[in-house]
């Protein structure tokens, strides 16, 4: 299952929130989570694949996640980008 | 004695020997190898060992600067665990038989390269924190022992080729007195974290590192971005003296930030700052601004290709409302047009471009930018203390069309189930002679005035301020200038509404008793003239300006008034 988000911090993301993003995908052992924006995929797990997408304000971004506790997961990972203010919900 | 020109990153001044912290030689070889088991041990252990002390760097970063300097070694520690790091370090170890430092280097610079090619200058300089990172491990990987500028215990200047973030806070304040690197700017990691340990530091010298023998008598002047390698004795008494008066006052204005800004007779005034961008209120808030009394949304609209959206504009004005937690915010909608040109817009070229076609005159024309902008400003408005105000107002028909427009929009919203504040301050700016004039009138509509003096300047003396040639013609201190300022207070006091000034006269120290003087509520500057203002203000009493004013406003000439203001005040 998978979320969009676009991307409302000025600033894109930053090292501080894709740290958040890479600690709350990493504690789910049984769910795989990716981040997909602009046609290039990648894993959740890795900071350096998020950082990796170059995303601006404005972009949008999906957020994936396939396993047992997908739900859960994409919940958690809402949550960060609503708190740290990256995000809002993309219909 | 020799000189040495650099970006000034931290402010002080810094007297002491030099210290060269060199990095040792990373370079690393190719070598086939016939154990790649005994490299990826090797890689593991490096790597290990790299995490035990990233984390004493991260415990010491937030016990002396605090969670959010520490976050960026959680960061660190993220990409020594990265998969998508590490593995493709270890497949090429036993695809290819080889050695371990070699592989790792080969993939950092990978990385490396990839955040060099990247758009946004912030994820740029992600390539320092690649390097940062690589080289922790290599060190390892080489068994390379470095001093580590933890161990600096005698007062030194650290000298640099550059500092990385890990070296940055490792600086133990009580020995090293400042820094000069020869690479970096005033937005690199080692610079803010200069600023946050209040260590003097000099960047982007180019060559200081091959000036500086270890052991030279060394001046880091991180005001004016200076460095002196064997100074004379006299520079050097020159330099203790500028040290101990900059130490003084640092001392005083940071006793003033928390502090309202009161009167020696406890009248209190609010000091603001003028900002451009989301990213400036970090300033304002570091110098104590009680208020933004200037949030020039031109930005927004500036080096693009097209109109900013609502969204976008909705971002940066709650952004900017949140940062001031309930401070108030006074944006002032869009000033464009004449000189301040969007190329996108395609404006014709005008004859007189401050005379014309421009700011308010342009938005109620154009309502179809205008209004994006009114309904972004209404729905951030819940988020703090919002203030709007419109520029370059010259009849009250302007100002009553534009509450039109604006009162519209509101009511829009508000059907749309949107949430907007119902205590948004809604004024003017008074920069053309005649509001001043007629400002008994507006005074009855509005909420408040802010004098933006740049203009109400060149108005009344009929000067234009890009014109060097009249520039003599560039007076403040005026009385014509004085008696304008004078009428727009005393008719917004009648009225009960304040009056703010946003030009540059605010921050200056000669207007600054004579506006006290004529009774100016809101004083808004750039955030670093506060501290100096605030501590300026608490030394003059109301009654004694009081009077200067009324004197000023009888003099004939500028000169006269500037006169008058230095007999009073310097005594």
């Amino acid at each position: 299952m998978q979320k969009t988000f676009k991307i409302v911090d000025e600033d894109g993301i930053h090292a501080r929130p894709a740290t958040a993003l890479v600690n709350t995908a990493t504690k789910f052992k049984t769910t795989e989570a990716f981040a997909e924006s602009n046609g290039k995929k990648v894993t959740l797990k890795s900071i350096l694949g998020v950082l990796s997408l170059g995303l601006e304000m404005g972009d949008t971004l999906t957020l994936i996640a396939e396993g047992e506790e997908e739900a859960a997961v994409l919940e958690k990972l809402s949550e960060v980008m609503i708190k740290e203010g990256l995000g809002e919900l993309h219909e | 004695m020799n000189k040495i020109s650099g970006i000034a990153a931290s402010a002080g001044i810094a007297i002491a020997r030099a210290f060269i912290l060199e990095h040792p030689d990373y370079s690393v070889q190719k070598k086939q190898v016939n154990d790649t088991q005994a490299e990826l041990d090797k890689l593991d252990d490096a790597l290990q060992q790299s995490s035990v002390e990233l984390e004493a760097i991260k415990e010491r970063t937030l016990q002396e600067l605090g969670e959010k300097k520490a976050e960026i070694f959680e960061s660190h520690l993220l990409i020594l665990n990265d998969p998508e790091f590490i593995d493709p370090v270890k497949s090429l170890i036993t695809t290819e038989s080889i050695n371990a430092s070699y592989a790792l280097n080969e993939i950092a610079n990978q990385f490396i390269g990839m955040f060099e090619n990247m758009k946004s200058a912030y994820l740029q300089e992600r390539a320092a924190d690649m390097r940062d990172v690589s080289k922790r491990i290599l060190k390892h990987l080489l068994g390379i022992s470095q001093v580590s500028p933890a161990e600096i215990a005698e007062e030194t200047i650290v000298i640099a080729e550059d500092l990385t973030p890990s070296d940055t806070a490792q600086l133990n304040r009580r020995y090293v007195k400042g820094f000069t690197t020869n690479i970096g700017g005033r937005t690199s990691h080692s610079a803010i974290m200069a600023r946050s340990l209040e260590i003097p530091a000099v960047v982007g010298t180019q060559n200081v590192l091959a000036q500086v023998t270890s052991g030279d008598l060394v001046i880091v002047d991180g005001l004016a971005g200076e460095v002196f390698i064997n100074p004379s004795e006299e520079i050097v008494a020159e330099y203790r003296i500028k040290q101990q008066a900059y130490d003084l006052q640092i001392a005083e204005w940071k006793k003033l930030r928390d502090l309202p800004t009161l009167t020696e007779d406890n009248v209190q005034v609010e000091l603001a700052a003028n900002i451009g961008t989301p990213a400036d209120v970090e300033g304002v808030l570091e110098n104590g601004g009680e208020a933004v009394g200037l949030y020039r949304t031109e930005f927004l609209y500036m080096g693009r290709d097209k109109l900013p959206s609502e969204n976008v504009q909705y971002n940066a004005y709650k952004t900017v409302l949140e940062k001031m937690s309930g401070k108030p915010v006074v944006v002032r909608t869009l000033d464009i047009g004449g000189d301040k040109e969007l190329p996108y817009l395609e404006m014709p070229k005008e004859m007189n471009p401050f005379l014309g076609f421009r700011a308010i005159r342009l938005c109620l024309d154009r309502q179809d930018i205008f209004r994006v902008q009114l309904r972004a400003l209404l729905r951030a408005s819940v988020y703090g203390n919002l203030r709007i105000m419109f520029p370059m107002i010259a009849t009250l028909g302007e100002f009553r069309a534009a509450k039109a427009v604006l009162l519209e929009e509101k009511e829009k919203l508000t059907s749309e189930g949107i949430a907007v504040s119902e205590n948004i301050q809604l004024g003017i700016m008074v920069e053309i002679p005649s509001t001043a004039v007629l400002a008994d009138q507006f005074a009855k509509e509005v909420d408040f005035f802010s004098i933006g003096t740049n203009d109400l300047i060149q108005y009344t003396m009929a000067a234009d301020r890009m014109n060097e040639r009249v520039s003599y013609l560039y007076q403040p201190y005026n009385p014509s200038i004085l008696r304008l300022i004078d009428m727009v207070i005393k008719a917004a006091h009648k009225q009960g509404k304040w009056v703010g000034m946003c030009g540059e006269m605010a921050g200056d120290e000669t207007a600054i008793p004579l506006l006290i003087g004529l009774g100016l509520d809101e004083f808004s500057m750039s955030a670093s003239s506060i501290l100096p203002a605030r501590s300026l203000i608490s030394k003059l009493s109301t009654s004694d300006m009081k009077q200067l004013a009324e004197k000023a406003l009888e003099q004939a000439t500028a000169e006269e008034v500037v006169e008058l203001v230095k007999a009073t005040v310097s005594k």
